[in-house]
């Protein structure tokens, strides 16, 4: 029988300040930690200064950690609300509701066949409001559930269930729009 | 619109976000791992702060190469959002180039990216406002005095008129980055010749190179073969520096007995390794080869060996021999050595000195906080009479309690919650006090010892480690034991902790849990405080008519010289009141298959006679405390001696575990599983729960290793 010593038990020995504990949690963690990262911003830079935001805010955090939940769903639950708390520092509101990345600046750039559905992406990805993008980060990796979501979220699953029917309601909006001339 | 399209089209959304999420760009992990614990680290000050406190900018990394880094990294991101890359880079090509540019940039000041790089989406802005401070200032857009290169984009430089028209712009460049060498030549008359073959990924360096700075290429390449050790260099400063050292040798070989029929060692009953081990386990880490100590492992957990009985020596000798559970062909001696557990009523008082490390290091949650909660576990198994004093040492060594009468224990408690950590190391200093404190203590009739509890910053100060040496050996000899008790991990400095507690007549033990701290100092006190035996030397004689070949499993530490066993001014270990001490041979009979030394050409070996059926001849030697002369015990190690029991079988599964984290040279086919196995048939009434522990910690450990 093969064992990995659980997150669960990696996180109570961090928060009870066990250093090795805490980063063998990182270590395991961090890569996809910084994929939801990107996912929540769009760009790289972004994506690597939050996830390392979060990185660091984690040992005070962990002092908290009851195993109330998984630790990923705990993980990812800080990791949205410290993407929500630098949008709102940054003072990037104004820039949040228009964009999400750096898709304007790629956009002027390349005009090129194999960046249309990249474009596409991003479009469709700036139009949608805040909570639904976030959603939308967190479930698209393939382990993640809606149940999961919903728990990380703090929402009950018919609210993510709504939200992913209301990301398909806009993105037949921006259909019908790319279908106009 | 139908259903189906409407469900697409979030599936594109999905797949296309899924597929677009670039995986981590190489070295962030590090970095936020540096930081994070750095963080981990600073935070029983940071509490109060909350975690407010620690959000902070990334803008302030912590590492000086970080800044410089991040510059390429939004450099290398910047670039990889162009079409072009997108269709035909993978994320992982550009991760590996970053590591073969630095040394190019870094050992080339100079050199500047041409401005024609800052194509389109390359916006300059990325780079200064990410880091104001780069070292890397050469790798800035815009600061160049416009160098005669032309390329205006990254194709043409990619594709320089003589690739092949049609290469895929990954494969344009050769290894020897020949062409990279022709973009330099125009500026660079003494250009070097091209370096004899360079790294692998070509690919992925030539993109750097071609895409960022292509001056820099002009002693870079030339020199990337010779500076490769820079580039490990520079990220590893990033990572955090594991800085525990550890006391080991080679492994004991293989030994032929008619060339050298005699083993001697010192008992050692010593724990910490197996501590560390645990600890590493438990993180998720196997643990380093040197961190392993075999008979520290084997002796971590009791066994039920038969005590000595009334007015024998103060310990009990039970050899068993038991086939090799991983070679059928050898046989495994266990020599068990249980001393005397004296009625815990009529033990003399005792004086005890803490020394306390509070050096800054010491300020992790399971550094100074658990030494106090563990110092709090043994006040209660004190008996009115004995005496406590606490010397804390830090910047400068200062007496924290006066010799106290263990009764009072409100005032012992005060003064320990009175410790604060701060400060440097001044471990001699504060030894130095202690052994004058314990001095004034010590009345006739009584034992004391200096208990001391530190991380491992022990500054031996100007004196040197041989002169602190020298120091214990003769406080030893004036009869003040000392004892250490590890915290934490990091800078633990193992190899320190084993020499101080080696020379001390003391035990060395790894307190990481509290439920360790339980074992230590309260589970096993006696035998931590109190000595039965001291300088117990081991010595077997093996017979080479039984014997031909024979292996020692662990003890590399504790080896003697075989004229040492009769010296009594030689140090050894000290056997505690209860304690028990295991170890293990591996003998291989002369007809055997897995004799593993062919026999010498021209030393014709003495046909042997058969003078008994004696394996070997066991002397153990001994002085009571106190003593300056030896005693000696003698036993036959007969090859029925005693059945195979649950306890040498558990015994021998921790050997196999432990050599199985040491390289498993012996163990043939002998693996993971079986040592389970068999520690699962020896595991006993295991009453601690010490032996189920020992269990996972295997099954940990095959995983780990199954990576």
């Amino acid at each position: 029988m093969l064992m990995e010593t659980a997150d669960d038990t990696l996180a109570l020995a961090a928060a009870r300040g066990d250093r090795d504990a805490f980063a063998g949690l990182l270590a395991r963690h961090y890569d996809r930690l910084y994929r939801l990262c990107w996912r929540l911003t769009g760009d790289r830079a972004e994506a690597e200064d939050l996830a390392q935001d979060i990185c660091l805010a984690l040992p005070a955090k962990l002092r908290h950690w009851r195993a109330e939940a998984r630790f990923t769903t705990w993980l990812y639950r800080v990791a949205v609300n410290a993407a929500h708390d630098r949008r709102r520092r940054t003072g990037a509101a104004s820039r949040a509701a228009i964009g999400w990345g750096d898709w304007e600046v790629n956009r002027q750039a390349d005009l090129s066949e194999a960046s249309a559905a990249q474009d596409w992406l991003r479009a469709a990805m700036a139009m949608l409001p805040e909570e639904l993008r976030d959603t939308l980060a967190l479930t698209v990796e393939e382990d993640m559930t809606q149940a999961e979501a919903a728990a990380v979220l703090g929402l009950s699953e018919g609210t993510i269930a709504w939200r992913m029917s209301e990301v398909k309601k806009r993105l037949r909006a921006i259909a019908r729009q790319e279908a106009m001339p | 619109m139908t259903r189906d399209q409407k469900d697409s089209d979030l599936d594109r959304l999905q797949r296309g976000l899924l597929a677009a999420t670039p995986p981590a760009p190489d070295g962030a992990r590090d970095r936020a791992m540096a930081a994070a614990l750095a963080a981990f680290d600073a935070l029983p000050q940071a509490d109060a702060q909350g975690s407010g406190a620690q959000m902070r900018s990334s803008q302030d990394r912590p590492v000086s190469g970080a800044g410089f880094l991040t510059g390429v990294r939004t450099m290398l991101s910047n670039l990889a959002f162009r079409p072009v890359l997108a269709a035909t880079t993978s994320a992982a090509a550009l991760g590996v180039g970053l590591f073969v540019l630095l040394p190019m940039i870094g050992t080339n000041p100079g050199p500047v990216m041409p401005p024609g790089l800052t194509v389109g989406e390359t916006t300059p802005e990325g780079f200064q406002s990410e880091n104001p401070q780069s070292d890397g200032p050469q790798i800035r857009a815009g600061t160049n005095p416009a160098p005669p290169v032309t390329p205006p984009t990254a194709e043409t430089l990619m594709a320089p008129e003589s690739a092949p028209p049609g290469r895929d712009i990954e494969t344009v460049l050769p290894p020897s980055a020949a062409d990279a060498d022709m973009l330099a030549a125009p500026q660079m008359e003494a250009a070097p010749p091209p370096p004899a073959p360079a790294p692998p990924a070509p690919a992925a360096r030539s993109r750097v190179q071609g895409d960022a700075s292509p001056k820099a290429v002009m002693p870079g390449v030339a020199v990337v073969g010779s500076v490769t050790p820079a580039p490990t260099d520079l990220p590893a400063r990033l990572v955090p520096e594991d800085r525990d050292s550890f006391a080991n040798a080679a492994a004991n070989p293989v030994r032929v007995t008619v060339e050298d029929p005699v083993s001697t060692f010192s008992v050692d009953v010593d724990t910490a390794s197996y501590a560390v081990i645990r600890r590493s386990l438990m993180a998720g880490a196997l643990p380093p080869a040197d961190a392993v100590r075999i008979e520290e492992m084997v002796n971590y957990f009791p066994y039920d060996y038969p005590a000595p009985a009334e007015g024998e020596a103060p310990f009990h000798a039970s050899v068993a021999v038991m086939e090799t559970p991983w070679n059928a062909d050898t046989r495994l001696v266990r020599i068990g050595l249980q001393g005397r557990l004296p009625a815990i009523a009529d033990r003399p008082p005792l004086n005890l000195v803490l020394l306390v490390d509070t050096s800054g290091s010491m300020q992790g949650p399971d550094r100074l906080p658990l030494l106090k909660q563990s110092l709090r576990l043994l006040l209660p198994q004190l008996r009115p009479e004995d005496q406590v004093a606490m010397v804390a040492y830090a910047g400068s060594a200062g007496e924290v309690l006066p010799p106290t009468r263990a009764e009072e224990r409100e005032t012992i408690l005060a003064a320990l919650d009175r410790l604060e950590a701060g400060g440097s190391t001044a471990g001699a200093q504060g030894l130095d006090l202690a052994y004058r404190t314990a001095r004034r203590m010590t009345g006739a009739g009584e034992v004391s010892r200096v208990l001391l509890a530190t991380d491992g910053d022990f500054n031996v100060g100007a004196s040197g480690p041989d002169a602190l040496r020298d120091q214990i050996a003769r406080e030893r000899d004036s009869g003040i034991y000392l004892s250490v008790l590890g915290f934490g991990r990091g800078n633990l400095d193992d190899a320190t902790m084993q020499a101080l507690a080696q020379n001390g007549n003391g035990q060395a033990a790894y307190i990481d849990t509290l439920q360790e701290a339980r074992k230590v100092l309260v589970d096993q006190l006696s035998g931590a405080l109190f000595s039965i035996a001291d300088d117990v030397k081991i010595q077997v004689e093996w017979n080479p008519a039984e014997v031909a070949e024979y292996r020692l499993i662990g003890y590399e530490t504790r080896m003697l010289a075989r004229e040492d066993f009769n010296n009594d001014r030689v140090d050894a270990g000290e056997i505690g009141a209860g304690h028990s001490v295991t170890a293990l041979y591996e003998v291989t009979a002369p007809d055997s298959p897995a004799l593993r030394l062919p026999p010498l050409r021209y030393q014709v070996a003495e046909p042997v006679a058969e003078t008994s059926d004696e394996l070997g001849f066991l002397r153990l030697r001994y002085k009571a405390p106190g003593e300056t002369q030896s005693a000696l015990i003698e036993a036959p190690i007969l090859p029925g001696s005693g059945e195979p029991d649950p306890e040498a079988r558990f015994a021998a599964a921790i050997a196999g575990f432990g050599q199985l984290l040491t390289g498993a040279t012996y163990l043939g086919d002998w693996g993971w599983t079986q040592a389970i196995a068999l520690a699962l048939e020896g595991r006993g009434a295991d009453e601690f729960g010490y032996r189920a522990e020992a269990i996972s910690l295997m099954r940990l450990a095959q995983g780990l290793s199954a990576r």
